[in-house]
């Protein structure tokens, strides 16, 4: 699986040798290969209008375009906004609750989610062909699909270990403007430009797998609720900035500590890990049909109500399977 | 009939070729090829419609749809063929006699002996004991000895200790149906109770000093309130619609220290259509987000979930925290007073929350108080606008609850859904007629079995891991909040998209923790057994170094969930770009699945009185055993099979 941004056609299809080498190298002779774009291909056709685009089948004759849109930006924080906003409003009776839910359009986006990395995943297991996933700048929904295709692919990345490993790797390194995007959150007034809970996205996505594969995760909710916490707001440095070189001008690893560092720590470790994990060597496919995808109530209803009767409920997962 | 194909709603890839048979009770499809003969067991009870719809060029699709929820769909190659068998499914689906349902031929191989006490395993007398009675302020009465003041009641009734024969009599006259107020459930904490009744027939002026003096009896009952609530499940206007026809609801002004209270539950053929437009939103093929979130609006059928458990709350509320008496009626008394008693009693006494409390409690608000299981689950064929999803709604409640709540009870989900899979099989007969007059002029407990008996059995399979007798939770009310967003009602996935196994996580936290808890209290009963020995070796051998204590590794095969085999699950549809990937065959990859479920699924049959018949590791089939096998896609409750010698008749 590799990832990129969108290509530079440009309005006058230009063209660029080595990026067409390369990606030839990929592929065995006469090998298929997929590209996954995570824009609807009438957005990727306009986006040669401002200079981006989409590979001309003539010039990548081996790879095939697939189209999943999915949502990013602006929209997709003021769906944030919006479903927050419902949770938040408990004077909603009965019936407005499933209108707003439906309006604001949160699970529409994770199901979209979900089957797009489902998608890519299926490309690589089922039709064993190699996956090439760009969407405009490479940093977001091309992320948020590598990374939750490798925790469907991989059953590493479902250890904890493993699961760090692949934020590092997909979701740091890799470059997602993490200062940009986790800004204000949900509740703040000032709608910043560059604000977009993808990530947010990504732990939703996780957590509807823990859900489905209550077996399949080392690790618990807890930790995916942490995470969410410390891309806000942190006292440490892992999320800071917005890639690598930034973090190196700031000097982030000489003047910060490491969130995985204290996660890692036998004492704190033992609360972010699922009593039921029990490792397996396969592929899990989740169900993206409407009736398997929930709402994140750990989430979204943290503050709003009280957790007491599931929090003793997992008390007693944890007495029991130990 | 041959060559018939089983199409699977999720993948139309899905189809599986096989057989179909037809039987005098039962309909059956099974799987050509493959060792693992799948089978697809559907009793004809079940059935709630079939359609023939417009002939293809891939044959003539036939539909079933059952009332659990189950939907078959059939693709029949000769269109003659799928006309018979479409003709002789709605005559076998509408039987015209009681005579003509399985539990008449239902035969589970057990003596007379444990006919009865399986009948006697639920005693309404004891739980009314239970509860306290008799006492100072409530007795038992005979006056409906022969059901003669109302013969939907049963002959033994509880009502307060002042209220004479003569005025029970005088009060049933002024109730619809005849259904005068009488005892569902007694707090004797505080002495507060919950009645029920039906409407009073006031129209817009009568009056009736016997039914008046019926509610002062309630009241005086309970020494610590000085009034009783009366709270009416209808809408206000349906209740004032009624007055028109010489029926409606209590007036304040002549029934002294009464506070009168609307709920606004709405009627059956309100609930009907609210489940049919619910059904039609799960058959939908590849529905967004949208259309799911739109539809299960539109249906208002978690908004009605949500009324009855308002009303519930308000009444426990009224008994527990302001210790007051409180009578339900609706129109009737026999279905909305039902569900709302129930959940009522529920959500006040921890006994209804164990397992056998719970068949208590739909023995007694249910089968003894005469609610119509015949006319709303259509055991006979009659007036398709009697049928209601009534008791559904109430099962429902008590999931919902169970997500809020999963420490308080001692059954789990598999519990609810096999009573309600029993309710409509009429496998057992604790579901049938529409009273307990009826019952026993058919005289049920002799010719047919109880369905408590066979679920007690098989209780293992039925319990919560995570309940715990002690548990604080346990022992008192349960206080759901009723603002919207702090109880949130979710869609019961497990019961409406009950067959489609691709939707639901494919392992049972449930089963993994019984087998847990299981495997380590045997651990700990082998651990007192070897210590003891150990004990007993050191006492007569006292210089023998050697004594060897067998610490045999006896950890049962847990057989769930913990071996990869068990969850390898195939990929669904996830593009809408069907031509992705023109190079897969149906077939592939597939093969593995089901032969998995196959096995994964037997582990934890939920019909353990099939196990022993059949062989479970190649899941051979051989039709003329008596205890077939679990079907490949459905444990064998859900298909309704057991062993029977019935089926054969045909």
């Amino acid at each position: 699986m590799l990832r990129s941004s969108q290509p530079l056609t440009g309005p006058n299809r230009k063209r660029c040798r080595e990026d067409e080498l390369l990606l030839q190298m990929v592929l065995d002779k006469g090998e298929q290969g997929f590209i996954i774009d995570t824009r609807s291909a009438q957005a990727a056709k306009q986006a040669r209008m401002t200079g981006g685009g989409t590979e001309p089948k003539s010039s990548y004759p081996q790879w095939r375009q697939l189209h999943q849109p999915l949502e990013r930006g602006r929209s997709l924080q003021e769906s944030f906004i919006k479903l927050v906003e419902a949770c938040n409003n408990t004077l909603t009776n009965m019936d407005r609750w499933l209108s707003r839910l439906e309006s604001c359009r949160w699970l529409s986006h994770v199901k979209a989610a979900l089957s797009t990395a489902c998608l890519a995943a299926q490309c690589m297991d089922r039709e064993e062909a190699s996956v090439l996933v760009h969407g405009v700048e490479g940093t977001d929904t091309t992320l948020l699909v590598t990374a939750l295709a490798q925790v469907i692919l991989d059953p590493s990345c479902r250890t904890l270990t493993g699961f760090q490993g692949l934020l590092e790797r997909e979701w740091i390194q890799a470059g997602h403007p993490f200062h940009l995007r986790c800004a204000r959150s949900a509740s703040s007034h000032a709608r910043l430009k560059q604000e977009a809970p993808l990530f947010l996205l990504f732990l939703d996505c996780v957590w509807q797998l823990s859900h489905q594969f209550p077996f399949s995760l080392e690790f618990s909710e807890r930790l995916l609720l942490t995470l969410f916490d410390n891309a806000y707001a942190s006292a440490y440095g892992i999320f800071l900035c917005n890639n690598e070189k930034e973090r190196c001008l700031c000097k982030v690893k000489e003047s910060t500590h490491s969130l995985w560092a204290w996660l890692n720590q036998p004492g704190e470790k033992r609360k972010y890990l699922n009593p039921l994990y029990s490792p397996n060597a396969v592929v899990i496919w989740p169900s993206v049909e409407p009736q398997s995808i929930q709402l994140w109530q750990g989430l979204f209803f943290r503050w709003i109500r009280s957790s007491q009767h599931l929090d003793e409920a997992w008390g007693e997962i944890q007495r029991l399977a130990e | 009939v041959e060559n018939v194909r089983l199409l699977d709603r999720l993948s139309s890839r899905k189809a599986a070729l096989g057989t179909l048979y037809l039987t005098a009770t039962h309909v059956i499809f099974v799987e050509n090829g493959s060792e693992a003969r799948k089978e697809t067991w559907v009793l004809h009870s079940q059935i709630s419609s079939v359609e023939k719809q417009a002939t293809t060029a891939t044959g003539c699709p036939l539909l079933i749809r059952c009332k659990n929820f189950q939907v078959i769909q059939l693709v029949i190659p000769q269109e003659r063929d799928c006309h018979d068998v479409y003709i002789s499914l709605i005559r076998l689906t509408r039987p015209v006699k009681y005579e003509e349902l399985y539990c008449f031929s239902f035969n589970p191989k057990l003596d007379k002996e444990e006919r009865e006490q399986g009948w006697k395993l639920v005693d309404l007398n004891e739980e009314y004991n239970r509860m306290g009675i008799p006492n100072n302020y409530w007795q038992i009465s005979d006056v409906n000895r022969d059901y003669g003041v109302c013969d939907s009641y049963p002959t033994e009734v509880y009502v307060p200790k002042s209220a004479t024969a003569h005025i029970i009599v005088g009060s049933s006259k002024f109730r619809s149906r005849r259904r005068f107020p009488a005892l569902s459930y007694y707090c004797k904490d505080n002495n507060a109770s919950i009645c029920r009744s039906s409407q009073p027939l006031s129209g817009f002026s009568a009056r009736c000093l016997e039914d008046e003096q019926m509610l002062q009896a309630i009241r005086k009952a309970n020494p610590g309130s000085d009034f009783i609530y009366v709270v009416d499940t209808r809408p206000k206007l349906n209740a004032m619609a009624n007055r028109a026809a010489g029926k409606g609801y209590e007036n304040e002004d002549n029934y002294s220290n009464i506070k009168f209270q609307f709920i606004g539950i709405e009627n059956i053929h309100v609930m009907r259509n609210s489940l049919q437009k619910m059904l039609e939103v799960c058959e939908l093929k590849s529905p967004s987000m949208s259309d799911f979130l739109w539809g299960l609006e539109n249906s208002g059928w978690l908004k009605h979930i949500k009324a009855i458990m308002d009303a519930g709350i308000f009444i426990a509320k009224a008994v527990a925290e302001e210790g007051v008496s409180v009578l339900v009626h609706c129109s009737d008394g026999w279905d909305r007073t039902a569900q709302v008693c129930s959940v009522a009693s529920l959500l006040l006494d921890p006994y209804y929350r164990t397992m056998k409390g719970f068949m208590v409690l739909i023995e007694k608000d249910w089968v003894s108080f005469g609610h119509k299981f015949n006319h709303r689950y259509g055991n006979l064929d009659g007036d398709p606008k009697e049928i209601s999803p009534v008791i559904d709604q109430f099962l429902e409640c008590v999931w919902q609850l169970m997500e809020q709540f999963p420490c308080a009870f001692e059954f789990n989900e598999r519990f609810l859904i096999h009573i309600q899979h029993h309710i409509y099989s009429c496998q057992f007969g604790n579901f049938l007629c529409n009273s307990q007059k009826e019952r026993r002029e058919l005289k049920i407990q002799e010719r047919t079995y109880s369905l408590w008996a066979h679920l007690w059995k098989n209780r293992a399979d039925y319990l919560n891991p995570l309940y715990r007798p002690d548990h604080s939770k346990t022992q008192g009310t349960l206080c759901p909040q009723m603002a919207p967003c702090n109880f949130l009602y979710k869609f019961w996935s497990g019961m409406y998209n009950r067959f489609e196994k691709g939707l639901h996580p494919r392992q049972s936290v449930t089963d993994y923790l019984m087998a847990v808890k299981e495997e380590t209290q045997q651990l700990e009963e082998e651990l007192e057994v070897l210590g003891e020995r150990l004990a007993n070796l050191q006492k007569t051998q006292l210089n023998d170094n050697k004594v060897k204590s067998k610490q045999q590794d006896q950890s049962k095969h847990l057989g769930l969930s913990t071996s990869s085999n068990s969850l390898a699950n195939t990929p669904q549809e996830y593009s809408n770009d069907l031509k992705s990937f023109p190079s897969r065959s149906p077939s592939q990859g597939d093969e593995e699945d089901s032969a998995l479920i196959l096995t994964q699924d037997n582990l934890k049959s939920s019909d353990p009185d099939l196990s022993a018949n059949s062989d479970q590791e190649s899941g051979v089939e051989d039709l003329s055993c008596r205890s077939p096998s679990v079907g490949g896609c459905l444990p064998s409750e859900d298909s309704g099979k057991d062993s029977d010698e019935a089926v054969f008749l045909a």
